[in-house]
């Protein structure tokens, strides 16, 4: 007869070699390399939570630290490649296979792994996409997560970085895998549950706390006039033009920009409670003087961000906190929210080809996706209509059914540092993609979801565009003294902006001359913390004082 | 109101004195420019990176110069210490009511080597003998870049020195002390540590400076009111020798400002770097070195 | 380092009254713009110093658009250049000819 519960039974033979090395469900710091060499078994599926901001970095020095004679082929599922010791199992022969979101600080050196053959990369996912393989063909075997307090049952109490934990957790804990948790504190009581104890299978305290990159703290001294210039632009072309309110923000100071100009600019305009009042974001510390001008109604966030817990914690109406006071976030849920439930995503982006297909992918570097690619597409699965989305829809134009359309935002400075140009005739994304043996080239948002590319030099507006030659031409018309730009056609320019196609600063109403720091409502670091009543306390790296 | 530590050095000087009132000497056309940086293949500012020249203030007669930190970190190179020392030296025959200098400086630009020790030697003799003459010399230090190396020494020697939160006053920079000394001495990506230690609050407890605000009219306010010289006399330097000699032995071991804020008997100094100006006067109000 | 030159054909001369004008700071990616008054037979002299090499045909194409927006004649621009991208020299140099040409614009 055919045995139908493989996985519990197999569970069962692991927890019972790793029971004798923990009290109940609380492990000595000191033993948990055996318990990681007892519990997994060569060949499994681990997931190590590597997220945009936390790390389980305890536990990933312990996985790393195991002996390859012993365990070995481990097939690494996790979204977020941040620390040293996630690439340390791949050199040291812990484990041989990858899939997994985003890479960051260590892309450079998965990218030397990769060529020198110590592993081998499944796919790079977008993170929604990793998370819906945790529930079909990459299940994690074992996963090794991270919370800020857990209690002797095993509840943890993930709290504002709650991120990517929920997700691991369901996936891993109801297909018979084994949960393991390394927290900050063991304590009495929890301030409240997050993941609920029979689903975690083990915890160990860390010997320091986890580790936090402040990823979304941008200090408002960096933000230079062009940046308040295009904010300008953006504010007055295209989130006035649509009444966008419901919205993603990217990383980076051009959105930061556009974040300060709200209280001030777009005050000016009369826009508060008519744009940007509802948002899928990361708790942005720039955000803070549109809040406080009672621009933003609520916000719901993939993490958390250092510095920003007593803010929130004073801030119930806007962001979605816990009985305790303090945030709770979610990577799948608020990337689902960007993805479907919000108008407009707007962010940043390394290079962007004729075609408007747009990369951060360069040579040497195996970097991945994150969540922009997700919020910054269309969802052709979405019915439900706003304002925004049905008119982008009708500029869009296509076929008798009518259909909405989100709007997708590429906005960049023609010129990166070093005189860089972002628009080229051929993204670097395919021969990264040739170099390191991927399936297709890196692309972050793709061109047919572009619908708009905002530059100094004008706006181009995607969704106008007839054919694919006019395409070409609105995004030359934008692309100022780059080589692509300086090879537009000047006729045709003129006319797609006579029609509206490409809108000039002048066109909008916009003197670069009035486009100074002066118009932020914060300068500096100093100035968001007055602006939060000096509830925001940033870390150390930002501050001058 | 106006940012001090945004706005450029010819910004300061017109948000400073009386409005229209300044004369610049050498001004960008006349074309002083460093003859080194041409030869290291740099390009060389109009002004060397310090603009000289006289106006008024309060109708009062001034001479001022004003470095300009986004220029090579405000270094002094050799065009740029004449000008500060020939405006000195104008001034020991001018005699007007007060020398203000807006100094933001690294110190000595390295590029020039020698000729730019020698300059900033040149500027602090300048600065002593003017003082001798009974001219006030005002130091007045609200960068971004902060005031350090010789030009730190510079604004030591001077009357009296105006300062902000954001802005810093030191020897070596942080990371001299963190590249010669090693992280544990001090740490110069701790940004909070640094300005504990060389920000405008740390200096105005030691009484070192007196602290403002970081706008234009706060650095006007207090100039206005500190428009005299201080004595400087054998006993007035032995009572600061003495003063200092005091400060190291009470203060000499400890390894962070918040230590001496605490020795001071500074109630709860953890909390002092987040007070805006005129909390934190409050609050060190009676403390002394 | 640098230098490059170029003359444009100007237009309406601005009385050699007008005092020089300074915009900008040497900082990095940042740019000096000076404008001063010159006998030049109506034509407009640029003379830059750059720190970045090779961009010879991108001064040329920004400088011609601005000279297209100021058709003033007589001057002489002088730029010190610490790798400002184009965007940033058109918003120097319109600072800059805005603030020197005054009324006469």
């Amino acid at each position: 007869m055919r045995e139908w519960n493989r996985l519990g039974l197999n569970k069962a033979e692991r927890m019972e070699r790793g029971a004798a090395l923990a009290q109940g469900k609380v492990v000595p710091p000191a033993r948990i390399g055996e318990l990681l060499a007892q519990v997994i078994e060569s060949g499994d599926r681990v997931c190590i939570e590597g997220n945009n901001q936390k790390q389980a970095d305890f536990l990933a020095s312990a996985l790393a630290g195991l002996d390859p004679a012993v365990v070995n082929d481990l097939h690494i599922v996790q979204s977020v490649l941040a620390l040293p010791s996630h690439l340390d199992v791949f050199e040291t022969g812990v484990a041989s296979r990858l899939d997994f979101s985003f890479s960051g600080q260590q892309s450079a050196r998965l990218a030397r792994l990769l060529s020198a053959g110590q592993l081998r990369i499944g796919a790079i996912h977008t993170y929604l996409e990793l998370f819906g393989r945790y529930f079909t063909d990459l299940t994690p075997r074992v996963s090794l997560v991270c919370a800020a307090a857990a209690d002797a049952q095993g509840n943890l109490y993930t709290g504002g970085n709650t991120e990517d934990t929920p997700v691991i957790v369901e996936a891993t804990a109801f297909r018979r895998g084994i949960v393991i948790a390394q927290v900050n504190e063991i304590v009495d009581h929890v301030p409240r549950v997050d993941i609920p104890g029979d689903w975690v299978d083990f915890v160990v305290q860390s010997p320091r706390p986890h580790y936090i990159e402040p990823l979304f703290t941008r200090d408002p001294a960096q933000i230079s006039e062009i940046q308040v210039l295009m904010a300008m632009m953006a504010i007055k072309g295209i989130y006035a033009e649509y009444g966008v309110k419901r919205l993603n923000h990217g990383i980076g100071f051009d959105t930061a920009a556009i974040e300060l100009l709200l209280p001030t600019y777009a005050e000016s305009l009369g826009l508060r409670g008519k744009i940007a009042t509802h948002w899928a974001l990361n708790p942005h510390p720039a955000l803070i003087p549109a809040i406080e001008a009672g621009f933003v109604e609520s916000v719901h966030s993939f993490g958390s961000e250092l510095g920003m817990e007593e803010y929130i914690r004073a801030r119930p109406d806007v962001f979605f906190t816990g009985p305790d006071g303090s945030m709770r976030s979610n990577r799948a849920l608020s990337q689902t929210a960007g993805l479907y439930a919000c108008d407009m995503f707007i962010g940043s982006t390394l290079q962007i080809d004729l075609q408007g297909n747009s990369s951060t992918a360069t040579l040497g570097r195996v970097s991945g996706f994150g969540g922009a690619p997700n919020m910054g597409s269309d969802a052709r699965g979405r019915r439900h209509g706003t304002e925004t989305w049905l008119r982008a829809g009708r500029e869009a134009g296509t076929g008798t059914m009518p259909r909405g359309r989100k709007l997708v935002v590429q906005m960049v400075e023609t010129f990166r540092e070093h005189m860089a140009p972002a628009f080229v005739e051929k993204l670097d994304a395919w021969e990264l993609a040739e170099t390191a043996g991927l399936d297709l080239p890196p692309v972050m948002i793709y061109g047919d979801d572009v619908t708009h590319i905002l530059t100094e030099e004008g706006i181009a507006n995607l969704l106008l565009c007839q054919n694919e030659q006019e395409r070409e031409q609105a995004i030359r018309g934008v692309a100022g003294y780059t080589p692509v730009g300086l090879a537009r056609d000047k006729a045709m320019v003129e006319n797609l902006r006579d029609r509206g196609v490409i809108r000039r600063p002048a066109d909008l109403g916009v003197d670069p001359r009035d486009a100074t720091r002066d118009l932020l409502a914060a300068r500096s670091m100093k100035d968001l913390v007055h602006a939060s009543g000096g509830l925001y306390d940033p870390p150390a790296r930002f501050r001058s004082w | 109101m106006s940012s001090w530590s945004e706005a450029t050095a010819r910004q300061r000087i017109a948000g400073l004195l009386d409005a229209g009132s300044f004369i610049e000497f050498l001004p960008p056309e006349r074309r002083a420019v460093s003859p080194h940086l041409r030869e290291l293949g740099q390009p060389a500012a109009f002004d060397d990176g310090v603009a000289v020249g006289r106006g008024t203030l309060d109708g009062q007669t001034v001479l001022i110069a004003a470095q300009e930190g986004a220029f090579m970190g405000g270094a002094v190179g050799e065009v740029h210490g004449a000008k500060i020392t020939g405006l000195l030296e104008r001034a020991r025959t001018e005699r007007p009511a007060a020398v203000l200098l807006l100094l933001e400086s690294g110190g000595v630009r390295l590029h020039e080597a020698n000729a730019g020790l020698i300059a900033v030697s040149e500027i602090m003799r300048a600065v002593l003998a003017l003082r001798a003459a009974g001219v006030p010399v005002i130091v007045l230090n609200g960068g971004r870049y902060g005031v350090f190396g010789g030009m730190g020494i510079t604004t030591c020697l001077c009357d009296t020195l105006i300062m902000s939160e954001e802005a810093r006053l030191g020897l070596s920079g942080p990371e001299v002390i963190e590249t010669t000394m090693g992280v544990e001495e001090f740490d110069a990506a701790d940004r909070a540590l640094v300005w504990r230690v060389t920000g405008g609050k740390n200096r105005t407890i030691l009484g070192e400076a007196t602290l403002v605000a970081d706008s234009i009219d706060a650095f006007r306010a207090a100039l206005v009111a500190a428009m005299q010289p201080k004595p400087l006399t054998l006993e007035t330097l032995e009572a600061e020798h003495a003063t200092l000699g005091n400060r190291l032995d009470r203060f000499g071991d400890m390894e962070d400002a918040v230590d001496i804020w605490a020795a001071m008997g500074i109630d709860n100094p953890q909390r002092l770097p987040l007070l805006d100006t005129d909390a934190f006067l409050q609050a060190v109000k009676g403390a002394g070195a | 380092m640098e230098r490059l030159e170029f003359e444009f054909a100007g237009g309406k001369p601005v009385a050699a009254r007008n005092k020089p004008v300074l915009a900008g700071v040497l900082g990095s990616g940042n740019l000096e713009v000076l404008v001063e008054p010159a006998d030049l037979k109506g034509r407009v002299r640029v003379e830059v110093e750059t720190a970045a090499r090779g961009f010879g045909p991108i001064w040329q194409a920004v400088l011609t658009d601005v000279f297209e927006r100021w058709k003033l004649g007589n001057i002489r621009i002088s730029i010190n250049d610490a790798g400002a991208t184009p965007a940033v020299v058109a918003l120097r140099l319109d600072q800059a000819l805005q603030e020197y040409a005054g009324g006469d614009a």
